[in-house]
């Protein structure tokens, strides 16, 4: 218990620190609101942006009211968005890599393709979204799926062609189909490779959701921070921005459970 | 016959000039007989037996399995690996049903057996342990299982004490050859060690340096239980002794030729 409050200790000193430090910063005086609100004032901008707007009217339930706020709603749209895009891409890739990990001629194939594709930022493809898919969340569900293909691909590839062919051989002589020796043996062969695709992929999805928003979208977190822009609400901006930090961190955490999970039976995991 | 090998050749194509790894093996295996390859490193003993097994097809000749060519791997003919392959995912029990559920039998016949088998070769506590946490003994152990569990004719076995430290391997040398007793299967048997051969064989294949071919077809009469430090049991190896080691040293300076040829 103790240790555990200290590591908790030694894990908030930094970030108090420089809380102090900007808090110091903006009541000297030194930079101008506009330019950088103090941390007490984000921290009430945020609690303003996460409460409900409106009192409560007894028309509606009291958890939907409790839900109603702006920074809820952002969130849950930006959330949304990441799961569509990153399902897409995610049951595009998964197959697709299997496939091509476990056929060399395939791979020989499609690689040229892949190499050239794989570098463009999906952030490249926006223009082109637009294009094809309009305004809305068409063009950001393809911009993420987008984002979360290559990393997934690539990692899923890698997994099913490093796998021990002993593993392969003992299989077949055990009379395994091909088809069990795919499900059973290539691909959990493959899952360390597969997961941390996935993580890359969520990582990749999350960073195009915001800028999608941005160009695309009418609500959601992007969305959000670059309104507060115009309006030049700096403490929204920097509001919106922890938000973001707070669901990408949560994500990860959901992330490195289920990666203990599948990879429970994995040397080094315990 | 259980394995027939006719004319066996292999050659390999590696980084430049192709390797003759056989050059032209005929050897019988009767049904029942437990049978060691002996013989240095690289004399093609362990590719012998990946064609038993199925894993490569012979550049010449064939193998015949119960009279019939060998077309590929297949439960008939289980395997046992030096590295002891076992699916690190899956428990101890999962691994061991592996060959039964492929197999499509019904999860009340697997669980018998499976719960049998892992008695026999005293597992039981281990059932639903992952293979990272066994010892390479206990592992090896669930290996014996897994190809047990299908009950095969024939099991080929890879020099599948060669990773164990002395006294595992002693353990495991008296529990295989108590399963061979009473199973009553044909063993082939890959090992390099004269001692390992001569305990456990009824007949001894020593080897040549590549291209291998069978450089002596030995009987080994000594009744069982065998004693290492019987008489006639060192004689033996002696005998044994001098036969492989003029093959390592044939191995050795190739070895040493190929270093100075680059």
């Amino acid at each position: 218990m103790n240790s555990l409050l200290n590591k908790l200790a030694r894990g908030l000193a930094a970030p108090v620190l420089i809380l102090a430090l900007w808090q110091g910063i903006c009541a000297l005086g030194w930079v101008t609101p506009q330019a950088l609100p103090s941390p007490i004032a984000v921290g009430l901008k945020w609690l303003e942006y996460v409460l409900p707007s409106q009192p409560y009217d007894g028309n509606q339930s009291w958890l939907m009211w409790a839900l109603s706020g702006e920074l809820l709603h952002d969130a849950g749209g930006s959330l949304w968005r990441v799961i569509m895009g990153f399902g897409v891409g995610f049951v595009l890739a998964l197959p697709l890599g299997l496939v091509m990990g476990a056929n060399a001629r395939l791979r020989e194939f499609a690689n040229p393709l892949i190499q050239v594709l794989r570098p463009i930022p999906p952030i490249a493809y926006i223009p082109l979204a637009i294009l094809w898919f309009g305004l809305g969340n068409p063009p950001a569900i393809f911009l993420i799926a987008l984002g979360a293909f290559f990393p997934i691909l690539m990692n899923t590839m890698a997994g099913v062609s490093q796998v021990d062919s002993i593993y392969l051989r003992a299989a077949r002589n055990l009379g395994a189909s091909p088809g069990r020796i795919f499900l059973k043996v290539m691909l959990p062969g493959a899952m360390p490779f597969i997961l941390s695709g996935v993580r890359i992929g969520i990582g990749t999805a999350f960073l195009v959701v915001i800028v999608a928003e941005m160009i695309a979208v009418n609500n959601g977190l992007g969305y959000r921070i670059l309104e507060a822009r115009e309006y030049f609400w700096t403490d929204k901006i920097i509001a919106g921005m922890l938000s973001i930090g707070l669901i990408g961190l949560g994500i990860d955490l959901a992330m490195e459970r289920l990666n203990r999970h599948l990879l429970r039976w994995h040397r080094g995991m315990q | 016959m259980a394995l027939e090998f006719q004319g066996v050749a292999q050659r390999f194509q590696g980084q430049g000039a192709p390797v003759q790894v056989l050059h032209s093996v005929d050897l019988s295996i009767a049904e029942g007989e437990f049978v060691c390859l002996l013989g240095p490193s690289g004399c093609g003993k362990s590719t012998l037996l990946n064609a038993a097994a199925g894993f490569i097809q012979p550049t010449k000749g064939q193998v015949l399995f119960r009279g019939t060519p060998i077309q590929g791997p297949s439960p008939e003919r289980g395997m046992v690996f030096q590295e002891y392959a076992l699916f690190p995912w899956m428990s101890v029990e999962e691994n061991v049903a592996f060959g039964l559920k492929a197999r499509g039998e019904n999860p009340e016949k697997i669980r018998t057996r499976v719960a049998e088998l892992l008695a026999k070769l005293r597992l039981t506590e281990f059932a639903g342990r992952w293979p990272r946490d066994l010892s390479g003994g206990m592992r090896q152990r669930v290996a014996i299982a897994r190809v047990l569990a299908l009950d095969p004719p024939c099991l080929l076995m890879d020099e599948p004490f060669g990773a164990l430290d002395a006294l595992t391997r002693r353990s495991l040398q008296d529990e295989l050859l108590q399963l061979w007793a009473e199973l009553g299967k044909t063993v082939v048997f890959v090992t390099h060690s004269i001692e390992e051969a001569i305990l456990l064989a009824d007949r001894i294949i020593v080897m040549t340096h590549r291209p291998g071919q069978v450089k002596r077809d030995c009987k080994v009469t000594l009744p069982r239980p065998r004693d290492p430090a019987d008489p006639a049991f060192n004689a033996l190896k002696q005998e044994m002794g001098q036969l492989v080691m003029a093959e390592q040293h044939a191995f050795e300076d190739a070895e040493r030729k190929s270093f100075t040829a680059d």
